[in-house]
Parts: structure tokens; C-alpha cells; sequence
């Protein structure tokens, strides 16, 4: 290529800069709006949402050539109604009264949020932090994935659209088109981004923290699906294969390991082969593990792949119908790879002699993925809570497949694409994060002794500005609206009126 | 010890009396005696170091030199890697960055054919009058009252005879001034058909940007091209964005035959001016190309920062900032002056063009200063005192711009007393 002769300032990291000072402008009008504001936008946003789901499913595969367009509409559509209809009556808006504790609680959003959309989830993400970033009156600038770059970019101009449509400040959702690492460290480390939302590996999530920035991060994770000799073992089955096969493994929440006991492997390795899964020998075990790991490091090739096209590539022959494939590993132990996080429809089996030993292996397997979820077949409830208790999750998803139940499909978690792996995880945030961790409050607190009558406040007509003019909603790129000629007659006459009201007053 | 390497200064004092000295005593006493005795230190985005430690928001901006800032990190780049391959250049030649340049600007406004550049605003304005003359082979340039264009020869008589007659440079007979807001007036004179055009600022800044009314400058056009004059848009303080729009008349349905920019158009940080013209009025480009020379007029360093000025100012955001900047300063200033109603008493604004009326002859003057002893840097008009510049930059951020108004809020009080302490005159 024809070098240039001259060296040209990184225009995208100059443009990113100014999308964030840009959104906390909008960040400035957006937290005075009120509840209805905020729901109108939030549903106009929804609605444009899921208008798109499919097709911006169908651009993700697209680009990235990860998972699966029919199970990625789901996954966008999760975070439109459904994550709407979930935080509808959470109400981040008003100032709450607790007349009893004589405490009044002020709202106060965070601004300016950065948040970074994954690879493997990019429009899913890129719906689910604006809503939340909506919902709890933010500003958000989207980054996404360098290899999902345009149907991320694509999906978040869609929704800003539909938001400022709605009346929403200019600005409030934005993406960055160009990513790279040095754009995305340097605005991770701004002064001006109030909180990171990093989703992503390990080392960006790592960078998020490391960032000088408050930031809400995510680990990875590595779900064992524990399955007791008390469990419809079929409908487990069901369950793992359904679970494993959504999206093909793209969500960290899928399983990992599926962990029974050895007097329940004969009837468990019949029923996953009943439900789709091709059942590998000890040794197309061999060569799964040998195709999936070379060097010591996941092949980034098999993300997001079928099983049939995975089978291929390791050389098993399996049918075109497995949906998922099933190395086995006779007995437990930490060394074996095929323990570890798969993003893939591979589930490795194994059997434990006896409850305990499951227990001590799950416990051991689930520090490769610490803090994230794990999932228990079973209807033993002194197992369940003796199982949930020692493995190092945060979320164990029973009887339900675990991509989706603990990213809030499929169990009555909080629908969510940001699994916090709390401090077991390296993270600040241990459940499914949601808009209220993007919103901090300001409490006053009169003294216990002091009389205090709160009950007959009416704090909403208080926390109104005396004089505040209507919150300006601006479309600033064409260039009759770029033209803020204030109508001098009208501010005056505005003026005026204020005058005499004031005079009034005295008079 | 202020050492420079170059130069030193035991002290802000001991530099007062040598500029004083040695540069320019006027200037020196003149800012001594307003309260605001700045000397420019360091200086970084929009704010402005005084030598004696204090930090002030920039709100001057040389008329918007400064529109994005000082030292604005991008632009530094810009010339610092332009001076690893070019020079100022040899404006007898065709070259690169005046090529590139040129084109860039003639793209922001279609209907002109070429950009002629200066080094500054009066060479541009110069330039103007003399592609006007040239295409009307008439001699008479029509000013407003109170107008102003510059320092050069042709350009300081089209101005308030306070800076021409003191160079015996004023020229009545060639020179005609008429009222702002008065199209009739202009009419009167364009009448005789000896003149050949009618210059004015879109909005002008040193009479204290007060706002042409409803349909003026398009009459005016209107009555030039009626009497086979040219009207020339000075765009010096309005363009660049500065109104919302690049080029102020562009917000006015304005076409004119010339208009000229400067200030902004270096980013600050290296002098260049541009005179926009039609196909038509620019003919003697073909004629006699070398009929204007200028050697650091379009220097190829100041084209390759114009440039660059251009692009930044067409990004998407930063015409959506502008926009908040705008909105802001309009809601921002008509608060404030519903508080402070018994001095302030009117705002004109465009963009991020403001005028802020107080209600003293000389009120802009204690309001600056004010304000400077509360860390922001507002100039007043020169020739209408009553009215204080306050010119945003494009890029201000929403911390920044809360932060001007809580200073101005501050300083009202002090700006009341200083107004009490020169008397009021009702």
C-alpha cells in the first residue's frame, strides 16, 4: 500500500473522545427527565428493537460467523419486552420517602457510561446495555468488538433513532465505529466516563478495573450441570442438550461439564444420545481434546461453530442431527482440558462414585469459572443447597437449561447478558446486573431524635427547579436544526414575564 | 523566575515594565488600568494561565483564533507532523497543501470558484475589496457604522475612524459608511452606481454582535446585486461553525459573491486567512495570477492546519456539540438573567456567538472585569462598551460550560459593585 507521506492524527480515537464528551451533555438533560419520559423512550427503543431482532441476528452471524440466527433473535428480542417488562415497576426515577426511618432518597444516575460489547453477544449486549443504561437515565458509548463492529455499530444508531424519536436527548446512545485496543484503554481511563461496563475477556475486563474507573466487570465461566440419580434424567438430558446447542455455546452461561454419578452415567449417556447428543468413544475423546486446545490454548476457530462442523474438523463421525457433542472422561480430576470453559456444543461427561466426590469436583472444576453460574438436575433438596453452597457460583440454575436460565430466560432471574461473577469472580457485582447498579442514591438522613414529619411530603414537587426552562431535546446533524438561533424576541418576552412576575411578587 | 531557556523574567512585574519598555506601553497601562492585567502563560484547551498563577476559562478566543481550544492536542499533531515535510512554501508555486486545501473550503460553500489566501483576516478582507473593484471596475466600498475589518490599508478604512484617522489611513470619498439594520440607507448610496460592493461582518462582533434583523442582509444582498454591486460576508468571528452552521451566512439564505475567513482557520496555532470568491468576481486569477503576492499568504504549513480545521469542524460530533454548547449558553444566560436583572439586561446569540447587554455605558467593561477576578476571560466590545463578547468554544464540555456559569454567577455581585462604584447613569 502507498504509505502516506505524513502522519495523520487516529481520527476514530479523536471521534470517540468526542462521542463521550457529546454524551454527557445528553447524560446532563436525560437525568431530569421523569418516569414517563424515561418509560416512553424505553418503549419506543423496545419496540424498534425487536422490530430488528432477526435481522440484526442475521448481521451478527454475518460478521462474526458465530452461533445461530434463529437463537440470536431470541436473545436480542430477551432484551427488549422481556427486560422492559421485567425492571418496569423498578422505579430508578422518583425520590423515595421512608418517613418511618425519616430518611428521603434522591436519585442520582452515573452519567457517562462505556461499555464494551463481546464478540460472541454483540447486538444482544449492545440492546441490553442501552436499555439499562435507558432505564436508569444514562448517557451510554457503546464499544463493540473489533470483528462485530458494523451490526453493533448498526444496532446502536437503530436504537438511538428510535430513543431520540422518542424524545430523548441527542447522543444518549452511542457506538464506536472503529474499535481498538489503545481507543478503547485510553476511554476506559477517561475522566470523563463515569462507570465501565466490561464485558469480554479476561484481559479487557482485567483492563476495565485496571482502568482508574469505576467499573462493573464480568468473569468468565465454566457451568457444571450436576444431575442427581433424583432427576427425570430424560428431561435433564433435554435440558443439557437444548442449552448446550442454543446459539452454539456462545454464552458463558452455557455448560461446561455434565457431572452425574457412576451408578447414573449408562442411564444419562442414553438419554443426552436420545436427546440429540452424539456420545463420543474414548477415542474421538482423544481428538476433540486434541483439536480443541492445540498449544495449551482454546481453538478460537470452533467458537460459536455447530457440532456437526466440529465433529468435521476433530475428524468424528457423527450424525448431521447431533447437536451436541459429548467427549467422555471416565473419572473426575482438575488436569483434563475438556474441564474447562468450552464456548462451543461440546459438554464433557463425567461420573463421580458418590455425592461427595461430585461435590469436591464441581467445586474444583467451577474456580476455572468463579462467581458465574452452575446448574443442578435433581429434585433432593438437601443436595441441591448442600451443592449450591460449595461450588463458587453465584447462581445455580435448577432444573432448566443454564445458558438461559441464569442469563434470565427460562428461570425468573433478571434477564441480563452481564453475569456478575462477584468477588469469587474479581468482579464488584455478584447477581445479573440491571439498570439499579447504574444509579447511586443520595440519602438524607435527619437525626433519630429530631422530629421529622416526611409522610405528607410531596417530594416530586420539591425536587422540581423553580425556573427551569424545558429540558432542550436537539437533532444536531442537519443543518436547520444545527442552527440555534433562539428567537431574541421570544427569550425576551420570556424575560419579561419572569420580570414581572418577580415584581409582582414584591410589589 | 519565569525561565524560558530562551529568555527569562524575574517576575510578572519585571516583564509589565519591559513590555511596556520596549513593546507597546498603551496596550501595557491599558489592561493594567482595567483590572485585568493578564500576560498569558501556559495555556491548554480553554483555559489561559496568567503569569502571576491565576487560571481563567478562555472565553475571548481572539474571536474564535481559539474556537477549538489552545494547543488543541490534534492540531499540534497536525503541524508538528507537517513540519517534518513542508516549509511555509513558495507561494509563487502550485503545491499540495494549498491544492487540497483550497478545494476543502471551496466544497463548503458551491457556489464559489476559488479561495485566495492571506496570512490574516485583513489580508483577506483586502483581498475582498480588491476582487470587487476589480470585477465591477468601480472604486466606492459601502461599510456599517462601528464596522470592522481589519487593520490594513484598504481594510482599516472600511472601520471606525478611531483606528484609521490616527494613520491619516481614513478615505471619506472612497469609503462610505452607513446604519447597521438600515436597508434604505444602504440603498441611498448604492444608487449612484459607483460603488463597488458592500462589506459587512454577518454579525458584527466588535460593535457587539448585535443581530441583523429579520431579513437585512438578505436585502442588502439583494440591493448590491440591483445596483451591480458585490456583497462581501466578513466571516472572520462568524464562520467556522460559529453560528451552527460553517459559514454564518449560510443561516441567513445569504449567497455572496465574496466572503473571507480567518482567526479559527489556523486552529491557533499558525496564521492563515482565506478570500472565497465566485467564478466571476475571480477572473483575474486567470488574468494575472501574480496581480496578489503574498509570502505567508496560504503558507502550506497553515493549509495543511485548515485542513484539518475543516474536517474536525464537519464531524458529526462536533456540530452535535455545538448544538449543546448553544442551547446551554441560551438557557444557561436567560436564568442568569432573570437573577441578575439590574445590570443584565439582554442577550443576543447565535450559536455560540453571544452578546451579553449590560445595562452602563462602559457595564461590559466592569462585568470583564468581574469576571476575570472569578477566573474567566470575557472581553467587551471596543466600540460598544455596553455589551460584553462572550464567544464559547465549539468543543466545550458540559463540566466546563456549568463551571463559566457558576463563576458568572459569582461574579454579579462583584460586577454590581463595580457598577455602583463608576456610577450609574440614571
Amino acid at each position: 500500500m502507498d504509505m502516506a507521506r505524513l502522519n495523520v492524527p487516529d481520527r476514530d480515537l479523536s471521534s470517540a473522545r468526542m462521542k463521550v464528551v457529546r454524551a454527557a451533555w445528553a447524560a446532563k438533560y436525560y437525568r431530569s427527565f421523569d418516569r414517563d419520559a424515561v418509560l416512553r423512550i424505553a418503549g419506543a427503543v423496545v419496540k424498534a428493537g425487536h422490530d430488528k431482532a432477526g435481522h440484526f441476528a442475521e448481521a451478527a452471524v454475518r460478521e462474526t460467523g458465530y452461533g445461530v440466527v434463529a437463537h440470536k433473535t431470541l436473545k436480542n428480542q430477551l432484551c427488549t419486552f422481556e427486560l422492559l417488562n421485567h425492571y418496569r415497576d423498578l422505579d430508578l426515577v422518583s425520590p423515595r420517602v421512608d418517613a418511618d426511618r425519616k430518611i428521603i432518597e434522591l436519585p442520582s444516575p452515573a452519567g457517562v457510561v462505556f461499555a464494551l460489547a463481546p464478540v460472541t453477544n454483540p447486538v444482544a449486549t449492545v440492546y441490553y446495555k442501552a436499555m439499562l443504561a435507558i432505564l436508569s437515565r444514562n448517557a451510554i458509548v457503546l464499544s463493540p468488538h473489533p470483528l462485530a463492529k458494523t451490526c453493533s455499530a448498526e444496532a446502536a444508531r437503530h436504537l438511538a433513532a428510535a430513543a431520540e424519536a422518542a424524545g430523548a436527548p441527542s447522543g444518549l446512545i452511542q457506538c464506536v465505529e472503529e474499535p481498538s485496543v489503545p481507543l478503547v484503554e485510553e476511554i476506559m481511563a477517561s475522566d470523563k466516563v463515569n462507570v465501565i461496563m466490561a464485558t469480554g475477556g479476561t484481559a479487557m475486563v482485567r483492563a476495565a478495573y485496571s482502568s482508574g474507573n469505576p467499573a462493573l466487570g464480568v468473569g468468565p465461566g465454566n457451568a457444571v450441570a450436576y444431575v442427581d440419580p433424583s432427576a427425570a434424567v430424560d428431561a435433564a438430558a433435554r435440558c443439557l442438550v437444548d442449552s448446550k446447542s442454543f446459539d452454539n455455546s456462545i454464552l458463558c452461561t452455557n455448560e461446561s461439564i455434565c457431572l452425574t454419578q457412576q451408578q447414573n452415567r449408562g442411564n444419562m449417556e442414553r438419554a443426552l444420545r436420545t436427546a440429540g447428543a452424539h456420545i463420543c468413544s474414548a477415542d474421538e475423546t482423544d481428538r476433540l481434546r486434541d483439536y480443541l486446545w492445540q498449544d495449551g490454548a482454546f481453538n478460537a476457530e470452533a467458537i460459536g461453530k455447530s457440532a456437526v462442523w466440529i465433529a468435521k474438523q476433530a475428524g468424528i463421525r457423527a450424525n448431521d442431527a447431533a447437536k451436541i457433542l459429548v467427549p467422555v472422561v471416565e473419572h473426575p480430576g482438575q488436569d483434563d482440558l475438556l474441564f474447562r470453559e468450552k464456548l462451543c456444543p461440546v459438554l464433557t461427561l463425567t461420573a463421580a462414585t458418590d455425592f461427595d466426590q461430585a461435590v469436591t469436583f464441581a467445586a474444583q472444576a467451577a474456580k476455572r469459572g468463579a462467581g458465574h453460574s452452575a446448574a443442578f438436575h435433581g429434585t433432593d433438596q438437601r443436595r441441591l443447597i448442600a451443592y449450591s453452597s460449595a461450588v463458587p457460583v453465584n447462581r445455580v440454575v435448577v432444573n432448566a437449561p443454564c445458558s438461559q436460565g441464569a442469563a434470565g430466560f427460562a428461570t425468573h432471574l433478571p434477564p441480563a447478558f452481564m453475569i456478575g461473577t462477584g468477588f469469587a469472580g474479581r468482579s464488584s457485582v455478584g447477581e445479573n446486573v440491571g439498570p439499579q447498579h447504574l444509579v447511586h442514591w443520595t440519602r438524607i438522613a435527619f437525626g433519630r431524635d429530631v422530629p421529622a414529619d416526611l409522610s405528607a411530603l410531596d417530594i416530586e414537587a420539591l425536587a422540581r427547579k423553580p425556573a427551569s426552562a424545558p429540558v432542550p431535546v436537539m437533532a444536531a446533524t442537519t443543518a436547520s436544526a444545527a442552527e440555534p438561533d433562539l428567537n431574541r424576541d421570544a427569550l425576551r418576552a420570556m424575560i419579561l414575564e419572569e420580570l414581572r412576575s418577580l415584581k409582582g411578587a414584591s410589589e | 523566575m519565569f525561565n524560558y531557556g530562551y529568555f527569562s523574567f524575574a517576575s510578572k512585574d519585571e516583564l509589565l515594565s519591559k513590555a511596556a519598555e520596549y513593546w507597546n506601553p498603551g496596550k501595557v497601562k491599558f489592561w493594567q488600568d482595567a483590572g485585568t492585567p493578564m500576560v498569558i502563560d501556559r495555556r491548554e484547551g480553554y483555559r489561559l494561565h496568567d503569569m502571576s498563577g491565576k487560571t481563567l476559562i478562555d472565553l475571548h478566543l481572539n474571536g474564535g483564533t481559539y474556537n477549538f481550544g489552545h494547543r488543541h492536542p490534534e492540531l499540534v499533531e497536525v503541524l508538528k507532523s507537517g513540519l517534518d515535510y513542508f516549509d511555509m512554501g513558495n507561494h509563487w508555486f502550485p503545491s499540495v497543501a494549498r491544492a487540497a486545501f483550497a478545494e476543502k473550503l471551496v466544497k463548503t460553500a458551491p457556489h464559489m470558484k476559488y479561495a485566495i489566501f492571506g496570512a490574516g483576516g485583513a489580508e483577506a478582507v483586502e483581498l475582498a475589496i480588491k476582487t470587487a473593484r476589480y470585477a465591477t471596475k468601480r472604486k466606492k466600498i459601502v461599510s456599517i457604522i462601528k464596522g470592522y475589518h481589519g487593520h490594513s490599508g484598504l481594510s482599516v478604512a472600511t472601520g471606525d475612524e478611531r483606528f484609521s484617522k490616527i494613520f491619516l489611513a481614513d478615505r471619506p470619498e472612497e469609503f462610505i459608511q452607513v446604519p447597521f439594520n438600515d436597508p434604505d440607507a444602504l440603498e441611498r448610496v448604492l444608487k449612484n452606481g459607483d460603488v463597488a460592493a458592500f462589506i459587512i461582518e454577518t454579525i458584527p462582533a466588535t460593535y457587539g454582535f448585535p443581530m441583523p434583523e429579520e431579513g437585512y442582509l438578505k436585502a442588502c444582498q439583494d440591493l448590491c446585486h440591483k445596483y451591480g454591486a458585490k456583497f462581501i460576508s466578513d466571516e472572520v468571528q462568524t464562520g467556522l461553525m460559529r453560528t451552527g452552521v460553517m459559514w454564518g451566512w449560510q443561516g441567513y439564505g445569504l449567497k455572496p459573491d465574496i466572503f473571507v475567513c480567518g482567526k479559527g482557520l489556523g486552529g491557533g496555532i499558525y496564521p492563515i486567512s482565506a478570500c472565497m470568491v465566485t467564478e466571476e468576481c475571480g477572473q483575474w486569477q486567470v488574468e494575472d495570477g501574480a496581480a496578489h503576492i503574498s509570502t505567508a499568504g496560504g503558507s502550506e504549513l497553515g493549509c495543511l492546519v485548515g485542513h484539518h480545521v475543516i474536517e474536525m469542524l464537519q464531524r458529526p460530533e462536533t456540530v452535535s456539540n455545538i448544538d449543546f454548547v448553544a442551547r446551554f449558553f441560551a438557557q444557561s444566560m436567560a436564568e442568569m438573567m432573570a437573577r441578575h436583572s439590574d445590570i443584565f439586561c439582554g442577550v443576543r446569540q447565535r450559536g455560540v456567538v453571544l452578546g451579553l447587554e449590560f445595562d452602563h455605558p462602559e457595564g461590559a467593561v466592569a462585568v470583564s472585569r468581574a469576571l476575570y477576578e472569578n477566573g474567566v476571560w470575557a472581553i467587551f466590545s471596543s466600540l460598544d462598551k455596553r455589551v460584553l463578547q462572550f464567544k464559547p468554544g465549539v468543543l466545550k464540555d458540559v463540566d466546563l460550560c456549568q463551571e463559566i456559569i457558576d463563576r458568572f454567577d459569582t461574579a454579579m455581585p462583584r460586577a454590581r459593585q463595580l457598577l455602583s462604584e463608576m456610577g450609574r447613569t440614571w
